[in-house]
């Protein structure tokens, strides 16, 4: 390599390393590699040398060349990485920072409850219905096998708006609506709100049920038992102990109140259940031959069942809430505990 | 009713033990509420008798007593009772004793002299709350024996909570008799025999309506001892069922209630004037009852009178007039069935309810009412002597209640129940309750007892083998449901769907009451007709809404006090109008926000949430939905004037309301800040329709910008509806994208900037037909709403 060679090679090598960004560097590649560029001139030079000369010294060149460009890539590379690591430095975000936009909210325990209950009948083929609330005392009472001064209208605290016109005190007056317009086999559950005129640590003047009834040709009291202890084994997600113990209500006949073992303390007895080890949770029965004389249905040829539960009772119990007034409260705090 | 595990178990005993007796109830529908000894813990004490009495040198007020209890020797024992007295029997707690309250007597010296135990009241044994000197017992309590076995104090007091058409367990006779069929083994009726007749009076009895008393028996028991004392096991079973003893008349007339499930009434015979009668009450007539209490009749209620006056009302309570007092000397004793329609409902009327009307409206025993006399008038001879006349009785047969047979078939035990059972066993279950049983082809013929009022249908008995079956014995059907496919109806959207949306969108869901209070329901829709309640739980509950703002609003500044600033609430529920005397119920979905649009936000300067917000949640409802909702300026009540809007469909029926609650009642409800309101009718809004498919375009769309001047008046509804009514097929939308007022625009005025989306489905549009379609809208937003091209 000539003396010369060697000095353009080592201060193009000098140039690149003193290059402090991409211009600086583009300028020193036009200033060697360029059209009159150092390298260029040099290799224009060839021309003038014997042809036999000429291989080697092109040879020459081109190896120094080669070391510049190989350098200069280098240095390109490495300056480009530094500007993106720069970049990328300067674009970082605490991602620890919440994201932006509106929030979520939640339903009410009622409706969460509510949509269970339906979702577990419906998958059996129950049709969900609903009924007035301001209802006439013969389908709240009368049809129900429950006539004036029938002791068992002292139970229900009824709220009137003349002496045939109440709030309904249970939501089963869709079970005579909903005979009286379809005529069997149904499979019926009935949510809403029911309304008893009292208030206190455990009643709230409002509350909701859901009612269930199926009426078919061939429907035991067994056929009952398996529904309901399907129904709240499903419910609490558990293999809960379930009793079946006789009960009265006007409307059924056999009747029967339904005791879950405590699911707060495992049926070993706390304040909750009294320390009985047993929660009472529904009201059920074979719907009353009355009650299908009403409606028109023969009870020689048809037998069925019904049920009726306190929905922010199966609440409180599946969510552990202790006191039924915060569900009317609608305190924030309260609902988005369930959100 | 409460009653004592001891007295049950004179009646029929069992080999079983309390919590076994007390499971069995409960599983056979006699519901036990409550468990509770019968006396409080304590060990050690004996009956004892005072053999001799000195004072104490030492103190004025003890004495210093020789006891004997029944060991070889009496012991000394210092006591400082007032009623202490040479032969007195009296509990004495011996040392090493355990007094309620783990108080433990032990041997000490009272002022020097030696004590070896203590004499006891009825406080001290936790018999009584109080006392006011030693229990005392009777002259022949013998001497050592343990108190507790004296008074059978290992006694349970049960507490059973019965339905209502269980009467027939509303006494002792009534739980042994079931208790008796549950252990399949026979029971023992208390023994009643005839009292000897000593006097002939009578008191003439008259029933005047024979349909509400169809059985009256009375008789005249003559010189009663009026110093005698209730024996203290009556006591003791009247205490352990809840009753406090009242003397021994009444106490004999009580006991017999809860022995037989009889009611009784005693009269002061000496108050009664001539004869007695059973008669519906005269309009108007007063009565002052046993409690104090003077009611004024209403010519409905049945009761027992004499000729100058009504004396009691009937099956329910005594008069003050003719109340036996520690002075009555002849008591006239009536035992009576009324039918429970009669009594039914009347005490409640009067706002009493007793252990008599208890029974009577629920039905007691109408074969009963010799009996309970009888045995009533024996126990009253027993403890007050007197003299017993003949017993007057008017009956009318044909008024007492049928107890016909009711048909069992066979097959309907298999049927209902999912059981087959024994036929013998059909028959032991039903003669065990005290039924008569005929088997017939089918099955039986089976009578019910005079004590049962809730057999009349088949239904009745099968429930009655399914309880003595025991309900947890009777199979489980696995799921038989014959099931049919489910619907999935598309044309209706599902209530679940729009409130997913809203709680996607921020809204936490409310269930308020659906009552509610009349000020605030007249501030929010003071000309909303509502329906009043009769019989409201309190004022702020008092007539239901007509809207659900009332308690939204009022669920809003339960959680302001709460420290909450931002409250985004909605709810489903009915909503109650008044519309021409007719009661209308309507489903609505309401909702309410207030605060900031976000929650606080790092990065994002805070805005409070405004109309357009709220009505952006509103149009992505909508969208979920078929329904063209329109917005519309309204004048509403509640409302501010420049932002509320009635929402209309395309039909022009009223589907909902939006607003910002107006400031003066912002203001009057105590808000600090906006309020925004909706409120929609569910059957108006939430239909879908089944989605159409339409070719796709090849060809590229075009979009062409307008910039319209227009009057302040004129909305985008305007614009956007004349646009529309040209009904230029190619228009396939239009978009609002800007509104400016200011410089080049004058007062009174606003640009709207929009854009036509245009496009044909058979060719690209050329611009030629492009300005033609352009044109023909200026043209008629020209016409119509005097719209001009900004320049």
């Amino acid at each position: 390599m000539s003396a010369n060679l060697e000095e353009i090679l080592s201060q193009g090598m000098q140039a690149l390393a003193e290059s402090t960004d991409l211009t600086q560097l583009d300028q020193v590649r036009v200033s060697y590699l360029g059209k009159k560029g150092a390298f260029t001139l040099q290799m224009k030079e060839l021309g003038k040398l014997d042809p036999d000369q000429r291989r080697a010294v092109g040879q020459v060149i081109n190896k120094a060349k080669g070391e510049f460009q190989q350098k200069l890539e280098q240095t390109k590379i490495a300056m480009q990485q530094a500007a993106l690591d720069k970049r990328l430095a300067s674009e970082s975000v605490d991602v620890t920072l919440p994201g932006r936009g509106q929030s979520i909210a939640g339903l009410h325990p009622v409706t969460i409850t509510l949509r269970r209950i339906s979702k577990i009948f419906a998958s059996v083929g129950f049709s969900v219905v609903e009924g007035p609330e301001i209802e006439d005392d013969y389908h709240n009472f009368e049809a129900l096998n429950i006539p004036a001064h029938h002791p068992a209208r002292a139970m229900h605290d009824t709220f009137y708006f003349d002496p045939h016109t109440v709030l309904r005190t249970h939501t089963s007056p869709v079970q005579i609506r909903t005979m009286e317009a379809n005529k069997p086999p149904l499979k019926v559950i009935a949510p809403g709100r029911v309304y008893r005129c009292d208030s206190d640590v455990t009643h709230t003047p409002m509350f909701h049920q859901v009612e269930g009834f199926l009426v078919d040709s061939d429907v035991s009291f067994a056929d009952l038992k398996g529904v309901i202890y399907e129904f709240l084994r499903a419910f609490f997600e558990k293999d809960i102990q379930v009793r079946f113990r006789p009960s009265y209500f006007p409307f059924t006949e056999p009747s029967a109140e339904v005791d879950i073992e405590c699911v707060m303390c495992d049926g070993e007895g706390c304040r909750v259940c009294g320390h009985t080890g047993w929660l009472e949770v529904m009201g059920c029965g074979m719907i009353h031959p009355e009650v299908f004389k009403s409606v028109n249905i023969n009870s020689d040829d048809f037998t069925g069942f019904a049920f009726g539960m306190g929905v922010e009772r199966l609440a409180m119990l599946r969510y552990g809430i202790n006191d039924l007034r915060m569900f009317f409260e609608n305190d924030l705090k309260f609902l988005e505990q369930f959100n | 009713m409460q009653i004592s595990e001891a007295w049950l178990r004179e009646l029929v005993n069992p080999a079983i033990t309390t919590e076994q007796l007390v499971e069995q109830l409960t599983m056979a529908g006699l519901e036990v509420d409550s468990v509770e000894p019968a006396a409080a813990d304590f060990t050690g004490v004996v009956v004892g008798e005072v053999i001799s009495m000195e004072q104490h040198s030492n103190a004025d007020k003890l004495k210093v007593c020789q006891v004997a209890v029944g060991e070889a020797e009496p012991i000394q024992i210092v006591c400082g009772a007032n009623n202490v007295r040479i032969g007195l029997k009296i509990p004495a707690a011996l040392v090493g004793a355990v007094l309620p309250g783990n108080f433990k007597i032990k041997k000490s010296k009272l002022r020097g002299e030696l004590s070896l135990g203590m004499l006891c009241s009825e406080k001290e044994l936790g018999l009584a709350a109080d006392a006011d000197g030693l229990m005392e017992l009777l002259e022949d309590a013998p001497v050592g024996t343990d108190i507790r076995e004296y008074f059978s104090l290992d006694d349970k007091i049960i507490e059973l909570d019965l339905t209502p058409n269980r009467a027939d367990c509303l006494s002792i006779e009534g739980v042994a008799r079931e208790v008796a069929v549950l252990n399949k083994m026979d029971w023992t009726a208390v023994e009643v025999a005839p009292v000897e007749i000593t006097h002939d009076d009578l008191i003439n009895v008259s029933v005047e309506d024979t349909e509400s008393c169809p059985r009256y028996l009375g008789r005249l028991i003559k010189n009663v001892n009026p110093n005698a004392q209730t024996p203290l096991w009556m006591q003791e079973s009247l205490r352990r069922s809840g009753l406090r003893s009242l003397g021994p008349i009444v106490d004999v007339t009580n006991y017999v209630l809860l022995e037989l499930g009889q009611p009784l009434h005693a009269f002061d015979a000496e108050k009664l004037t001539d004869s007695i009668s059973v008669r519906i009450s005269k309009k108007g007539e007063e009565l002052a009852l046993l409690n104090d209490q003077t009611i004024k009749l209403d010519g409905e209620a049945l009761v027992i009178a004499d000729e100058k006056q009504a004396l009691a009302l009937a099956g329910v309570m005594g008069g003050q007039a003719t109340s036996v007092t520690d002075k009555t000397k002849d008591i006239f004793l009536e035992c009576a069935f009324f039918t429970p329609i009669a009594i039914a409902g009347k005490a409640r009327n009067f706002g009493l309810h007793t252990d008599s009307s208890h029974r009577f409206e629920r039905g007691v025993d109408f074969s009963l009412q010799e009996r309970a006399i009888e045995r009533a008038t024996q126990l009253i001879v027993e403890i007050t002597d007197g003299s017993v006349g003949p017993i007057t009785e008017v009956t009318t047969t044909e008024s007492l209640p049928a107890r016909n047979a009711v048909k069992l078939r066979q097959a309907r035990i298999e049927k209902v129940l999912g059981i087959s059972m024994e036929n013998a066993e059909v028959t032991k279950i039903f003669a065990g309750l005290g039924m008569q049983v005929e088997v017939t082809d089918e099955g039986w013929d089976i009578t019910p007892p005079a004590c049962r009022f809730d057999i009349a249908i088949e239904a009745d008995l099968l429930e009655e083998i399914g309880r003595i079956y025991g309900y947890n014995n009777l199979p489980n059907s696995s799921l038989l449901m014959r099931s049919e496919l489910g619907k999935a109806e598309e044309a209706i959207l599902p209530i679940a769907r729009a409130e997913d949306l809203l709680v996607d969108r921020g809204f936490q869901e409310a269930i308020t009451y659906s009552f509610v209070d009349e000020d605030i329901q007249q501030t929010i829709a003071p000309d909303d007709e509502f329906i009043r309640l009769q019989n409201p739980i309190s004022s702020e509950l008092s007539i239901m809404r007509t809207t659900l703002w009332c308690g939204l609003l009022n669920a809003a500044l339960y959680n302001i006090k709460r420290q909450q600033t931002r409250v985004r609430l909605f709810e489903t529920g009915l909503r109650f109008m008044n519309e021409n005397k007719q009661m209308v119920q309507q489903k609505m979905l309401s909702g309410l926000v207030l605060g900031n649009v976000n929650e606080e936000q790092w990065s994002n300067k805070s805005r409070k949430v405004d109309f357009f917000d709220l009505k952006g949640d509103l149009e992505a409802l909508f969208s979920l939905t078929d329904c063209e909702a329109q917005f519309k300026t309204v004048k509403h009540p509640a409302l501010h004037p420049g932002q509320s809007a009635e929402i209309v469909n395309s039909e022009g029926q009223k589907i909902g309301l939006i607003g910002m609650l107006h400031p003066t009642i912002e203001k009057k409800l105590g808000f600090e800040t906006p309020v925004f309101l909706f409120e929609v009718l569910q059957e108006m809004v939430f239909k879908k329709a089944i989605p159409k498919f339409e070719v796709l375009s090849k060809f590229p769309s075009v979009r062409r910008d307008m910039a319209l001047l227009v009057e302040e008046k004129v909305t985008v509804a305007d614009i956007i509806n004349n646009i529309l009514a040209v009904k230029e097929v190619f228009i396939k939308d239009v978009q609002v994208f800007d509104i400016y007022r200011g410089e080049g625009v004058e007062e009174g005025y606003k640009s709207v900037a929009l854009s036509l989306i245009l496009q044909d489905s058979t060719q690209t549009l050329t611009d030629s037909v492009i300005d033609a379609i352009f044109n023909k809208v200026l043209e008629v937003l020209g016409n119509n709403i005097n719209a001009k091209l900004r320049d």
